[in-house]
């Protein structure tokens, strides 16, 4: 039997800026658990007169990062909770949170494949754990990642995801800017649609392959990459999606 | 493509509200269970259905049909979890 979940004080041991608006933040647990790639923790802030919120925020680490967490969160402008983490918290801070939890956004090395991940923003950020489990693994599961951000400035994890790409059996990494893209871009240039689907599905197998898909981000994203892998012909029990919802 | 009841800003995947559900069901992620939507048969992982998480209670619908399958409802005497719309959960 699997010791049920509580909240717990974890520690901030480190923060790493990853663009502008997204940090990792590392988290020391006395109760550390092992997590699956995809899951998420509860964080919850408590005020001195007893309200309390909580959001969840997505794993980045692999499975192997013991015993600390990485959690990779985007600074949503009127948030309730991300700005505390932005602006507030530093190195040796305490936080209450609770996880690893949400074990059906999950992949793991011997969950076969094709892998396609798709992300959104800081949608990346669970895609980015099971990316990193599976490099840890030696997993040879033909993996993709179709990754949108606004700006280059906005590709969170960038140098990681070229080293990754250029690893023997490394994931297929195709990027697009949807809003403002460098001189010598050689990446997308709009937004997410069924025809760069159909050509990212292409590098490991295409759509008859029936790739397992993972979709992380904005809901309008998830709701439109979703809607177009059904279209192609994909079974809607191999498409996984994480929806931000409204950001507040 | 149009997808009517299902088509709402606010709403959010099962799994984003795991965290919430585990707590009422002594610290367990039910959201990989597999179900059976009682209205339209659809089976398929927990952590599948669509969840509203914004009003008083949370609602989680079935991706198929967008009938309720899972509700609950915190008050200040305890949890209610109403699962009349799931045939059946199957632990795993």
């Amino acid at each position: 039997m699997v010791e049920p979940l509580r909240w717990q004080i974890g520690t901030i041991t480190d923060i790493q800026p990853q663009t502008d608006r997204v940090s990792s933040f590392t988290i020391g647990l006395p109760d550390w658990r092992p997590h699956r790639p995809g899951q998420h923790y509860d964080v919850r802030l408590t005020a001195e007169d007893g309200y309390q919120t909580q959001r969840s925020y997505s794993i980045a680490s692999a499975a192997d990062h013991v015993p600390e967490v990485e959690l990779g969160i985007e600074r949503i402008a009127d948030g309730e909770v991300s700005p505390y983490f932005h602006d507030v918290l530093v190195t040796g801070d305490k936080v209450e949170l609770r996880g690893p939890i949400g074990g059906y956004f999950v992949w793991e090395p011997g969950m076969g494949g094709p892998l396609l991940l798709v992300g959104g923003g800081s949608g990346v950020v669970p895609l980015m754990a099971m990316l990193r489990s599976r490099q840890a693994a030696g997993d040879a599961t033909p993996a993709a990642l179709l990754y949108s951000s606004r700006t280059i400035g906005d590709i969170i994890y960038r140098d990681e995801l070229a080293r990754l790409a250029a690893e023997p059996n490394g994931p297929v990494v195709a990027q697009t800017l949807t809003r403002e893209q460098p001189p010598d871009w050689d990446g997308y240039a709009r937004r997410i649609d069924a025809q760069m689907l159909t050509e990212v599905v292409g590098n490991i197998g295409g759509m008859h392959a029936s790739p397992l898909a993972y979709i992380c981000g904005p809901t309008l994203l998830v709701e439109n990459a979703a809607a177009a892998l059904t279209d192609l012909g994909l079974a809607p029990m191999r498409v996984r999606t994480e929806r931000f919802g409204p950001s507040s | 493509m149009k997808r009517t009841a299902l088509d709402d800003p606010l709403m959010l995947d099962a799994n984003a509200v795991a965290g919430e559900l585990a707590e009422m069901m002594g610290g367990v992620d039910i959201t990989t269970f597999m179900t059976r939507c009682a209205h339209c048969g659809n089976h398929d992982a927990l952590g599948s259905l669509r969840a509203w998480a914004h009003g008083p209670g949370v609602v989680l619908r079935c991706v198929i049909c967008s009938q309720v399958v899972v509700r609950w409802v915190r008050t200040p005497q305890g949890a209610r979890v109403d699962l009349r719309g799931a045939a059946f959960l199957e632990p795993r």
